[in-house]
């Protein structure tokens, strides 16, 4: 865990000082600390490198860690609930649904793409709301495949009506396109109070559900016998993992396999106890997305590679090796 | 709601007594009224044919089917209480547990100590110190950190077992424990309970299949056909020929072993087949 953290904050200041216009670390602590109530630092360094650092790479590189880090323990908590090690954030439809939002806003005329954000943040909490109605209905408790089956079906109808919307749209195709692919390019300070709230109270509660989740693998019965509710951990870790999920993505787009890489990444380090899991999956997460953030804007630099396929690149190989390494470990979960 | 003749509470702490208890499965009777009452520090024993409602009883007992009628725990209705306080007062090991297959075995019989946290608390210092002091009474000291996966079935027993105590329950609920174990494994496992339960006076509930091992272990039993009880007192007087030939459908002998212990024997009811 310690050492989880420390890597995030040395990644913090790496990605932070690397960039189109070259600054030295030093610069970049310096800044920092300018910037701390009580300390009243005088900075020696200049104004515009205090821009860029403060306006341009700070808030991107934070928007970073508050979106990978949730989305890396949103993964594990649903990996958790449904006890399926393929289980990502977006198994429930909250992608779909936010797609659908996001992309009403954008063609929406009269300058109501201001209202993104909160329409891709309904859109997916109420996509999950439907298939956790549906599915928990269907089985009569709230995990296992029915619940995963209503996902799927929800996802394809809000993604057959956004793919409709979009394609009455083609002027839009280029910003809903982008969108979905994922970027933290647009980053600004306002971005980071919109969706801080949401994070930390969604991570506050799935921290809190970490043994529970642990109770939940021993069955339905043994976790009764221990005095759970299996049906209202459930509900209550897939809202708040919904939630914080949702506020994420709303201001980056839909970048994917954090959620699955990274838990599995800290599972095959740390020991599989959902009490070291989840905070390590929340720290490593963030480190991960800064650093791919990083590659998105440093690979084709001046241009920018959509962190969607940054993620995407390094996830579907490790993916295929998590399945292969699978076979000689039994059961990664 | 206690009884007059009991000063002491901790008298009827482990007591658990059945009234009418009914269970339907959708529209199927499986468990018919059963009345019954298990003393403070008893080992009962369940036993019947496949179906006769040995596990529907204890999964009532457990709270895991509902039923109709009373059940009581220390003189309180169990279906009132809360079920973290229900938790604090029962323990159950199912017949075929799950063991999560990366989980240390300390993290795992930790998760006895839930009933005792809050529902945002973590374990702690004192519940590690106690469950490692379980896993060492169990003779598991070595095997802390070690994941499940590489345990072998006898030492999973005893890490369920150790789960289970961790919940400091004055009762425990087994759903047959000797199941898929050889046979020094089953005289190992039922020994141990024993001590244990005679060690932290424990009130033992047990469905078992083995009535040559149920006769050595347990108290009394209660012999159950077709949802209701038909036999119950001392295994000397509930395993007898007539009782056991009409209700496991099939033809048993009993025997004396040296030491007087009740050996029951199947017996196949056809001659063996000679190819020649």
């Amino acid at each position: 865990m310690l050492v989880a953290i420390a890597f995030l904050v040395v990644v913090i200041l790496i990605s932070t000082a690397i960039g189109p216009a070259d600054l030295s670390l030093s610069t970049v602590v310096e800044v920092l600390l300018s910037h701390l109530p009580l300390l009243h630092l005088h900075s020696s360094v200049s104004a515009l490198d205090q821009a860029i650092v403060w306006q341009i790479r700070l808030p991107r590189v934070v928007l970073a860690v508050l979106v990978g880090s949730m989305l890396a323990l949103g993964g594990a908590s649903y990996q958790g609930v449904f006890r399926n090690p393929l289980a990502d954030p977006y198994l429930l439809g909250v992608a779909a649904g936010a797609g659908l939002g996001a992309t009403i806003a954008i063609v929406t005329p009269s300058g109501f793409s201001e209202f993104l954000p909160l329409a891709a943040f309904l859109g997916g909490v109420v996509a999950v709301a439907l298939t956790y109605l549906t599915g928990a209905k269907a089985s009569g408790h709230s995990s296992g495949p029915s619940i995963i089956l209503a996902g799927v079906a929800v996802a394809a109808i809000f993604t057959a009506i956004q793919t409709n919307i979009q394609q009455q749209h083609a002027a839009d195709l280029q910003p809903v396109y982008s969108w979905i692919l994922g970027s933290l390019s647009v980053a600004t300070w306002s971005d980071v109070t919109l969706i801080l709230p949401y994070v930390v109270l969604s991570a506050a509660i799935l921290l809190a559900h970490r043994r529970l989740l642990d109770v939940l693998r021993l069955g339905e019965e043994e976790a009764m016998t221990l005095g759970v509710n299996p049906n209202r951990v459930r509900l209550v870790v897939v809202a708040a993992a919904t939630m914080g999920t949702a506020a994420a993505v709303s201001v980056s787009g839909l970048i994917g396999f954090v959620g699955i890489i990274v838990p599995h990444l800290v599972r095959l380090t740390a020991n599989a106890s959902y009490r070291v899991v989840l905070p390590v999956s929340l720290v490593s997460g963030a480190s991960f997305l800064v650093l791919a953030d990083l590659c998105a804007r440093m690979v084709d630099a001046p241009g920018e590679v959509p962190l969607g396929v940054v993620t995407a690149f390094i996830g579907g190989p490790f993916f295929i090796f998590v399945l292969r390494s699978r076979r000689s470990h039994q059961g990664v979960l | 709601m206690v009884d007059d003749d009991v000063t002491s509470s901790d008298l009827v702490r482990g007591q658990i007594e059945l009234h009418d208890v009914l269970v339907h499965y959708h529209d199927s009777v499986a468990l018919n009224s059963v009345t019954h009452r298990v003393d403070f520090g008893e080992w009962l024993g369940l036993i019947g044919a496949n179906g006769a409602g040995k596990s529907t009883l204890l999964r009532a007992i457990a709270r895991l089917v509902g039923y109709q009628g009373s059940i009581r725990i220390h003189g309180c209705e169990t279906r009132s209480m809360h079920r973290r306080e229900f938790a604090r007062l029962v323990a159950y090991v199912p017949q075929n547990p799950q063991f999560p297959a990366q989980m240390r075995a300390i993290d795992y019989v930790a998760l006895g100590r839930t009933p005792y946290q809050g529902y945002f608390g973590a374990e702690s210092e004192h519940d590690r110190e106690r469950c490692a002091a379980l896993l060492a009474r169990l003779g598991m000291s070595h095997l802390i950190l070690r994941p499940l996966s590489t345990m072998s079935g006898g030492e999973l027993q005893r890490l369920v077992l150790s789960r289970a105590l961790a919940q400091e329950a004055p009762i425990l609920l087994l759903d047959e424990p000797t199941s898929a174990m050889d046979l020094g494994r089953r005289v190992e496992a039922l020994e141990l309970v024993d001590e244990l339960r005679v060690e932290r006076q424990l009130t033992v509930v047990s469905t078992l299949h083995d009535l040559t091992l149920a006769a050595q272990f347990v108290d009394r039993v209660l012999l159950l056909a077709k949802g209701s009880v038909v036999a119950d007192g001392v295994p000397d007087v509930v395993l007898i020929e007539e009782s056991l030939n009409q209700h496991f459908d099939v033809k048993v002998e009993i025997l004396r072993s040296t030491d007087n212990g009740i050996v029951v024997v199947p017996r196949r009811s056809r001659k063996k087949v000679h190819h020649d």
